[in-house]
């Protein structure tokens, strides 16, 4: 399958309150590599198995949560195809010049109905994963911590569900891969712009503008156990799991990073095609679309949000 | 290792706390169900309380949670503040209504 127009989540810029702890939990916790810093204090992490320069920014803020969240589109004429799709859906777009961010060339960026910042690139320098490209070693030595595989979507919390649904279809050409349904009314949608379960999800909320979690790939329930026991050595707030989501039936496992934003480290949920169809969640099944193993809402896993 | 008695106005309950764990992992040895415990890192604002008397270390917080103009008043996260001295609080935010709710039920037994 080819996957055109936007490829994937390419990074996420989190709001934390004080950057040496948080690169402490990122990168000696969580495994991610410090790649870079520039002049106004933000610190460019990558996962391992990535090539790009970056794919999460540390920002020192007054208060926790998500600056934007950027994809990387294929190449130049799709970039002026969504960003006219953007304009003409409403939005707020501009450009951000190349070297704003470090390494990233131009970005389109634009708001959404629930109130959430993204951006749109085509350009990211590359850094490389640790392995040559001819005869590599399936992974690299010295990783730490937890060895987060690559940054791999966000799910955020916002009031016009309805609103960043139609843009991100729309005009972004996502397709809606499984979804929570209350009747008429869309409660939870996971999107995809690949073949993976989701790039990126939301959940219908009051409050606009608010990150439930940034999510990182491991490879295997193994290492999502491994997780659970760095969360305790290292004394992380532990939020839920490990345990298994009935919604794209990733193994999990969520904690908190130290400006109490969530984290999740998950492995082997489900894939797509084009051709695939929706999954729909009802909400008498909430609770195994949620935790499948206990059913039980749980009102932090629900409520918290930064 | 000091602890401190900490006094909770809005229950009328008292927990013990050491000086260097926060006042929402010595609330914790209440063995309460209801209490909101989020994110532990001064973040998503659940376990906001007010300081009424009594010394303490606040970390860094929230300001969305936390306005200065609260800070200046001794309103602070609770998984952010570490005693210095025996303090007496007022339950805010997602905890004030369980913990009244026992205040009342423990004045109705005793009525």
């Amino acid at each position: 399958m080819a996957i055109t127009g936007v490829m994937r989540p390419g990074h996420v810029m989190l709001n934390v309150l004080d950057i040496d702890e948080s690169v402490k939990h990122y990168c000696e916790h969580m495994g991610l590599i410090e790649t870079d810093r520039d002049d106004q204090g933000r610190v460019y992490l990558k996962c391992w198995d990535e090539h790009d320069w970056f794919s999460v920014v540390l920002q020192k803020n007054d208060s926790p949560g998500m600056d934007h969240m950027a994809f990387k589109v294929d190449n130049q004429a799709s970039l002026l195809r969504f960003e006219e799709n953007l304009k003409k859906f409403g939005c707020n777009v501009e450009r951000i010049a190349a070297g704003e961010l470090n390494h990233c060339g131009e970005r389109v960026r634009f708001d959404s109905p629930t109130g959430h910042t993204f951006e749109l690139y085509t350009e990211k320098e590359v850094y490389g994963n640790g392995l040559p490209t001819t005869n590599p070693a399936p992974w690299p030595e010295g990783l730490q911590g937890m060895q987060a595989v690559r940054f791999d979507h966000c799910l955020l919390y916002g009031d016009d569900l309805d609103g960043t649904v139609k843009l991100f279809v729309e005009a972004l050409e996502f397709d809606v891969a499984e979804q929570v349904v209350d009747g008429e009314l869309q409660i939870a949608a996971f999107l995809s712009c690949s073949h993976k379960a989701h790039d990126i999800a939301f959940i219908r909320n009051e409050e606009k503008n608010k990150i439930h979690h940034a999510s990182f790939l491991l490879n295997t329930w193994e290492n999502v156990l491994r997780a659970a026991d760095i969360i305790s050595m290292k004394d992380i707030p532990l939020d839920i799991g490990p345990t298994r989501h009935g919604l794209t039936r990733g193994q999990t496992i969520y904690f908190f990073d130290p400006s109490g934003n969530r984290n999740e480290v998950f492995c082997e949920d489900s894939y797509r095609y084009p051709d695939s169809p929706v999954l729909t969640w009802t909400p008498d099944h909430l609770g195994q679309a949620i935790f499948y193993h206990s059913r039980e809402l749980n009102d932090r896993f629900l409520n918290v949000v930064t | 290792m000091n602890k401190f008695n900490i006094f909770i106005n809005d229950s009328d309950e008292t927990f013990e706390c050491f000086e260097q764990e926060h006042l929402l992992k010595g609330m914790l040895r209440l063995g309460r169900k209801d209490i909101p415990v989020g994110c532990r890192n001064g973040g998503c604002g659940v376990c906001k309380v007010k300081i009424v008397s009594g010394q303490y270390q606040a970390g860094i917080m929230s300001r969305n949670h936390v306005s200065v103009e609260e800070q200046n008043e001794d309103i602070a996260l609770a998984c952010r503040v570490f005693p210095r001295s025996d303090i007496t609080l007022n339950v805010l935010g997602k905890m004030k209504n369980e913990f009244v709710r026992t205040h009342v039920a423990s004045q109705n037994t005793k009525s």
